[in-house]
């Protein structure tokens, strides 16, 4: 009989080797999983904070792929969360191969995802939260970082109603935002009113008098510490997404708010001051060094999972991942307002290793059951990793600007950047369900237009800037908008107006003309009355025509600069 | 030739030396409309950097109208006061924005308008005070096409 450590060496070698069945890989990598082991923490101090973040409507357990390119520029180069892969591995210590290699980098990402299975689950959170109250019943606090309520099919079907109601249920203490908007004021104002827990968003006035919108703070007592926490949606919602859906809410960053905001919870008399954020990280990195009196920073929107806790002066930074994938635990020793000591754990949610909570998969299954026909319709299958998150290509971004050029007979296809999507691995089917996890959004129209070719390089400086400013504060979080038909050279170290160049017409090998006129195919255009098909009906069909999709690596992209 | 140092160069002081000289001469782009109103309205002052806050978003959010708050520190005495503060788009065709005129009778050199900004630039704002002193800021504000977010 073989010990389980010895099963596992035994296995690893042969999964290496490659000639051991499949199934047997699966059973000895999830040896290393199991619940205990995810959850075991030696707990410390008076305080403990989960904190998850950008669940984008995740409510099921899905596979993610974390991004191989994901470039710091300025102070923020070659620091973390800007390392990938293998660099990563070795800054963090992580043994190749591990699950947390696995969860937190994109090494061997085919291999290791069918090994470890899926990730994820709001019922898997919900167990990990139980538990976790359970044993620190008056000391802990949880919280949502937003982009909560968008990223789904049944929650765009809803307009966020699934999400805010199975929210209800897991019960967090309180929750910021910013797909949220895209649902428009009005729905907004509806939803936060059916939500058990605030909404704060100190961040946030009407453009007509300049007062705020939501409240920006809330306190809590726990483990014997007044605790304010602060909130801040994302500064740049009404730039980055259509600000019609928003008109008469301004946002931004708003630091001398920030430090009004944390004067008054210390003037509150909290010993601990929280930042619940949707800056992103580069920006609440800067924030930190420049708003004093901030203890814990639990950062949003960038997507960044980072297994350990940031220090920028005596501020705490936390990257908790997105999807549900990760449940971060941060336990605090807070004395005389101050914090003392300090634990972190950044928790992988490993569906298959954790037991569901009976009454969440419930609330799942019944907020999902009147779509079920609709989203399980399988569509095709693929024979490539499809991804996205990434500063320039995914795989899944591919298949979509592929779909734009045929399906409405482009020259170039423009797809947007964003940073949420589930992955599916090679040989998956592809249901309804994962179109809707990269396109799900309330601007879905498929535009059809004729740019110049200057004016598709100003489109490309520009989105590049937002993405690779040196200053994080003029930075909006979201990756290189994706090209389809075109190939170009970035130097991402250039000024604004200079990044761009050898722009070159892929069918036929030409450079761009900035005089010429191409037809172009996009879609999440932020313009009001923008025509076309919605991009998940397109997709749809063209996965359907397709059958079986096949992306060659994407080589259209050449960067420099970095 | 004699090394002048920087203090001494300042201290000659004539228009166009102060707006070479000075940190501030970067953005000023030579003989455009922008840099002749400063020229104008700092006179023979010495122009400073700093000493007004600027409040500005680092990126509009509708380039039409862009809130703009200005406020520069002082006691607002007859003696010592804030005369006016001129703000400038840079680079906007026509780069007034608006003066606003103090006297020791407002109480404070504290004004917010909205601003149209033609594209990605700094806006300026120069203050003149009752001693004659002139003090300057500029704050980049990004005009982008917009979407693509996170």
């Amino acid at each position: 009989m073989l010990s389980r450590r010895e099963f596992w060496q035994l296995s690893l070698a042969a999964t290496l080797a490659g000639n051991f069945p499949a199934g047997i890989a699966r059973a000895a990598a999830r040896q290393q999983l199991d619940q205990e082991r995810l959850l075991s923490f030696e707990a410390v101090g008076n305080v403990t904070l989960l904190h998850f973040t950008d669940l984008h409507a995740q409510l099921l357990p899905i596979y993610f792929r974390e991004p191989s390119v994901n470039i710091g520029v300025g102070e923020n180069s070659g620091l973390p969360p800007h390392i990938t892969g293998a660099a990563f591995l070795k800054k963090f210590g992580l043994e190749t191969d591990s699950a947390a290699a696995h969860a937190l980098s994109s090494e061997d990402f085919t291999a290791l995802a069918r090994a470890y299975g899926r990730v994820g689950g709001v019922d898997r959170i919900a167990t990990l939260v139980k538990a976790i109250r359970a044993e620190r019943p008056s000391q802990t606090l949880l919280f949502d970082g937003g982009d909560t309520w968008q990223g789904s099919y049944t929650a765009l079907q809803t307009r966020g109603a699934d999400m805010v109601e199975t929210m209800n249920l897991l019960a967090p203490d309180a929750m910021t935002g910013h797909w949220e908007f895209t649902y428009g004021t009005d729905r907004v104002k509806e939803l936060s009113e059916a939500m058990d827990f605030p909404f704060l968003c100190g961040n946030i006035r009407d453009t007509e008098w300049d007062e705020p919108v939501f409240d920006a703070i809330k306190y809590f007592e726990r483990g014997g510490v007044r605790i304010g926490v602060i909130g801040q949606a994302f500064p740049y919602t009404p730039i980055a997404n259509p600000r019609y859906m928003m008109p008469e809410w301004a946002f931004g960053i708003r630091e001398d708010d920030m430090r009004r905001h944390v004067a008054e919870v210390r003037a509150g008399g909290a010993d601990l001051v929280i930042l619940l954020s949707h800056n992103g990280f580069d920006v609440d990195r800067k924030l930190a060094s420049r708003v004093e009196g901030i203890d814990v920073i639990l950062t949003g929107h960038t997507h960044d999972a980072l297994p350990v806790a940031v220090k920028q002066g005596k501020t705490l930074l936390i990257a908790s991942g997105s999807h549900g994938k990760f449940l971060s635990r941060l336990d605090l020793d807070v004395q005389g307002g101050e914090v003392r000591d300090f634990k972190f754990k950044l928790m992988p949610v490993f569906s298959d290793a954790i037991t569901p909570d009976p009454e969440m998969s419930a609330m799942i299954e019944k907020v999902r059951a009147p779509y079920a026909a609709a989203t399980s319709r399988v569509l095709g299958h693929s024979e490539s990793l499809l991804y996205r998150r990434g500063n320039f290509n995914g795989t899944f971004d591919d298949l979509i600007c592929q779909a734009l050029l045929q399906e409405r007979d482009a020259e170039i296809a423009l797809s947007p950047g964003f940073r949420w999507g589930a992955s599916i691995l090679p040989g998956q089917p592809i249901t309804v369900d994962d179109v809707y996890s990269v396109t799900a959004i309330t601007y879905p129209n498929v535009y059809r237009s004729k740019f110049t070719g200057a004016f598709i390089k100003e489109i490309l400086e520009d989105v590049a800037d937002n993405l690779f400013n040196p200053d994080p504060y003029y930075q909006q979080g979201g990756d290189m908008v994706r090209v389809g038909g075109m190939g170009y050279r970035i130097d991402v170290g250039a000024k604004i107006g200079s990044r761009i160049s050898e722009m070159t017409l892929l069918k036929d090998g030409q450079p761009i003309d900035p005089a010429r006129e191409y037809v172009v195919a996009g879609w999440a255009s932020v313009n009001e009355g923008t025509q076309g098909p919605p991009i998940y009906d397109l997709v749809t069909k063209y996965i359907e025509t397709e059958k079986s999709i096949n992306i060659p690596p994407n080589e259209a992209v050449r960067i420099t600069g970095t | 030739m004699q090394q002048l140092t920087r203090r001494q160069m300042l201290a000659l002081g004539s228009g166009a030396a102060v707006i070479t000289m000075l940190p501030v001469a970067p953005i000023l782009a030579a003989g455009s409309e922008f840099e002749m109103r400063v020229k104008k309205f700092a006179g023979t002052a010495m122009i400073r950097e700093g000493g007004i806050e600027l409040d500005l978003p680092e990126i509009a959010e509708n380039g039409n109208t862009v809130p703009m708050s200005v406020s520069v520190g002082s006691p607002m005495t007859k003696a010592d006061h804030v005369q006016q503060v001129m703000v400038l788009a840079e680079g906007n065709p026509l780069p007034g924005v608006i003066t606003f005129n103090f006297s020791h009778m407002s109480g404070s050199a504290e004004a917010s308008t909205r601003m149209r900004l033609a594209k990605t630039q700094n806006v300026v704002a120069v203050a003149r005070m009752s001693d004659g002193s002139v003090r300057m800021v500029k704050s980049v504000v990004k005009v982008t096409i917009g979407g693509c977010g996170g």
